[in-house]
């Protein structure tokens, strides 16, 4: 059943569908991007009681739900580079992990400095704000266990474990704000979208909140398949396929020469 | 447009250093990362170049010897 999907797993025909497949995310992220930014900063109506400061929320949401989605994303490429020792699942890990802690980073300084005025504090060892540092230490653990070991492949395996045990954390981000009571408030956006509740956004914030959660996973994405292009042609670097990309012609044997005795 | 003027939007209702540092800022952190991928493609290219080259320079001249050696 799953047949047609084995020629990916094979790193050249990753990388050709990568390369086909970037416009597509690249130019919808744009728009989206530069729709969203102003439709959020400039044409959304205040908040009644944030007044303009709630405005950060356009960047804030988008980057905390993306750093929740990529961390699953990478734990699935860890399971597939363990399970199968799909070469190209453990390229992904690695080329996930820096995108993943860049969008940790931004909703933890995001969510600074809109602390800063809404709550009076940068920063506190709130369950959602701890669960979201912890994050961060997961993506840069993966990452730093990647490269901790002299065989790549060894590290890829390690650093996979530490991406599927890290799993647990997403639940606990999640429900912090309802397991524990603290200061940062209930999901917005989740209750929304599901409509279980009554939302608690107006559609004129939500909207403009929609595009930009579109926009930042699309970039993102683009981000990730730069990266994993990158680490592809990295391993395949002196493989035909590679070099002719790349656009450099070699006569047959060259590629051996260094290697061969004379 | 819920802004009166361009100097309204720039002030945000008070909140300017919060709302323009957490834009600016996640802009800066997305360019970085963007940039460093395409430096690194760029590099990528640049060695598996140098390599190709090197490899052709050894066979040239492991030809040369041989041709060389057959004169003598």
């Amino acid at each position: 059943m799953w047949r047609w999907l084995h020629p990916y797993a094979k790193p050249e025909a990753t990388f050709h569908l990568i390369q086909k497949l970037l416009p597509w995310f690249l130019v919808p992220g744009v728009v989206l991007s530069v729709l969203g930014l102003v439709w959020g900063l400039a044409f959304a109506p205040p908040d009644y009681q944030q007044g303009e400061s709630y405005r950060i929320i356009f960047v804030h949401v988008p980057a905390a739900m993306w750093s929740m989605g990529f961390y699953v994303a990478m734990a699935a490429a860890g399971l597939l580079a363990l399970v199968w020792q799909i070469r190209t699942a453990e390229l992904a890990l690695l080329a996930i992990a820096p995108v993943g802690a860049v969008l940790t980073f931004i909703s933890l300084f995001t969510g600074a400095l809109w602390g800063q005025p809404m709550w009076g504090t940068w920063w506190v060892w709130d369950a959602r704000l701890t669960a979201q540092l912890i994050l961060l230490f997961l993506y840069l653990g993966v990452m730093a266990l990647y490269v901790a070991f002299e065989d790549e492949r060894a590290g890829a395996k390690a650093a996979s474990i530490l991406a599927l045990v890290g799993v647990i954390n997403i639940p606990i981000i999640h429900y912090s704000v309802y397991w524990w009571n603290t200061l940062h408030q209930q999901s917005t956006v989740t209750r929304a979208i599901t409509r279980l509740e009554a939302p608690s956004i107006a559609p004129e914030m939500l909207y403009p909140l929609l595009v930009n959660i579109v926009a930042m996973m699309l970039i993102s994405a683009v981000l990730v398949m730069l990266r994993l292009n990158n680490e592809i042609l990295r391993r395949e670097i002196h493989r035909p396929w590679a070099l002719k990309y790349l656009g450099i012609a070699v006569s047959t044997p060259a590629a051996n020469a260094t290697t061969e005795k004379e | 447009m819920q802004f009166e003027s361009f100097t309204e939007f720039l002030h945000m209702g008070g909140y300017a250093v919060w709302v323009w540092w957490s834009f600016v800022g996640t802009l800066a952190c997305f360019a970085l990362i963007a940039i460093e991928a395409v430096m690194r493609r760029k590099t990528l290219a640049s060695e598996a170049r140098k390599h190709a080259a090197r490899a052709e320079r050894i066979l040239q001249a492991r030809q040369a010897r041989k041709q060389q050696k057959a004169a003598h």
